[in-house]
């Protein structure tokens, strides 16, 4: 195994633009939060992808459980009363 | 990407793999639909890719090397400019790969001790040294030219990590390429000695760049399963026949001779054929035998070691901070 220090993992987040949300772009490993914004920058927004960068220690996220993935997102798939398509609206009135 | 903690989020990966688990996983593949991360998936299929993503990794790493010769020597500012933009766009494309294989449980640091004890292998085609500046031109048009044909259908690769890492590389590819065509064209419509120097650097490069497609489809040991599991979509034969056909017609225009005299238009396939391909010397390139390959590591080796100290200080660093931080809490 390697004696090497090993960096954090830094998970990378990009607002391409105002007006848009941040987006998960992919992940640095860096000692501290201003050397992975410092990285992501030179890794990620090379060519203007950026004017605003998120980046939080990936041992910070929690992820929802993939296996489980049925019990999770599942009960939302029978609740079509969510959905404006469930409701008639007669002819007459027209768009709604 | 949510490295850590990974392989036991989906269980031991050493578990047996029941037939049903098997059957639902390709059903998934075949119904085009992207794997991720934490999802379940046959140790084998993690293996294949950790495989293929550290050596596609690496490759752009050492990539850097042969290129990086050529970058206080550019022949103007702007070539000079973009030659430094386009190596340092590679080590990007490491650094975007070395985090989607992490995604599969593995280390960054394990990929380096694999990369620097030459149990993973890297891209044969970097174990060429760099002689004149004709070659810079070569590689982005020819090296850069073969890099696209085979990271294009990656972008649909079936895991989705790699297949997002594969889109912002090949964004940044079609740079490259062209920045290399347009040195060609600059040396093969020059004085006699540039077009010479050109068509030197086309020799030497033709048949290595054919080759980066690995071997023919029928010694191809990963092909199969790789294709079962679109990691892969096309084979080796079908790409560099897709190379092929693309770049003869550009040497055509330069007015540079493909260094293969079997090399031409076939009416029957509508097709160009390629004469015969020394596969024994690319297997003893890959594994060591190439004229750089021991350069190419040391290089490596040296950068690491050199590195070691800025890490070590920046991790004291923040640990300082961080106590401090507390205190002042
Ligand atoms: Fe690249
Ligand atoms: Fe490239």
């Amino acid at each position: 195994m390697s004696d090497r220090a090993r960096l954090p993992l830094w998970e990378v987040f990009i607002r391409p633009r105002n007006g848009l949300a941040h987006r998960h772009v992919g992940s640095v490993h860096a000692s501290d939060a201003e050397m992975a914004l410092m990285a992501a920058r030179d890794v990620y927004t090379r060519r203007g992808e950026g004017r605003s960068i998120w980046v939080a220690p990936a041992s910070a996220i929690a992820a929802s459980d993939p296996d489980e993935k049925a019990e999770m997102f599942d009960p939302a798939d029978d609740k079509t009363y969510r959905q404006p398509t469930d409701y008639h609206v007669p002819e007459e009135v027209g768009d709604m | 990407m949510y490295a850590q903690g990974l392989i036991n989020a989906s269980g031991d990966p050493n578990a047996a793999e029941t037939p049903e688990q098997l059957a639902r996983f390709q059903a998934r593949i075949d119904a085009e639909e992207k794997i991720e991360a934490r999802d379940w998936m046959p140790a084998a299929y993690r293996k294949t890719l950790i495989r293929q993503i550290s050596q596609h990794a690496h490759s752009e790493i050492i990539g850097m090397q042969p290129e990086g010769n050529w970058v206080t020597r550019a022949p103007s500012l702007r070539r000079k400019a973009s030659l430094l933009a386009k190596v340092q766009d590679e080590g990007g494309h490491g650094l975007y790969l070395y985090a989607a294989a992490e995604t599969l449980g593995i280390s960054r640091e394990e990929m380096q001790d694999q990369l620097l004890s030459g149990a993973a292998k890297y891209s044969s085609i970097f174990n060429y040294p760099t002689l004149t500046w004709a070659d810079i031109g070569a590689i982005g048009w020819l090296v850069d030219g073969a890099a696209i044909m085979n990271q294009i259908p990656l972008c649909r690769c079936s895991y989705g990590p790699y297949a997002r890492a594969m889109v912002r590389v090949c964004k940044e590819e079609s740079f490259h390429q062209r920045q290399g065509y347009e040195i060609m064209t600059t040396l093969a419509q020059g004085a006699p000695e540039q077009k010479a120097m050109a068509q030197d650097a086309l020799n030497r490069w033709w048949t290595p760049s054919v080759m980066m497609f690995g071997p023919p489809d029928t010694d191809s040991v990963h092909s199969d399963q790789s294709m079962t599991w679109k990691i892969k979509r096309f084979t080796n034969d079908a790409l560099r026949q897709r190379f092929v056909d693309a770049t003869v017609p550009q040497a055509d225009y330069l007015g540079l001779t493909i260094p293969d005299p079997e090399c031409k238009w076939n009416d029957v396939t509508q097709h160009y054929d390629i004469g015969p391909l020394d596969w024994d010397d690319f297997w003893k390139v890959v594994k060591g035998g190439g004229p750089m390959n021991r350069q190419r590591i040391a290089a490596r080796q040296k950068a690491d070691d050199d590195g070691a100290w800025v890490r070590e200080a920046a991790l004291a660093y923040a640990a300082k901070r961080s106590t401090q931080q507390e205190a002042a809490e």
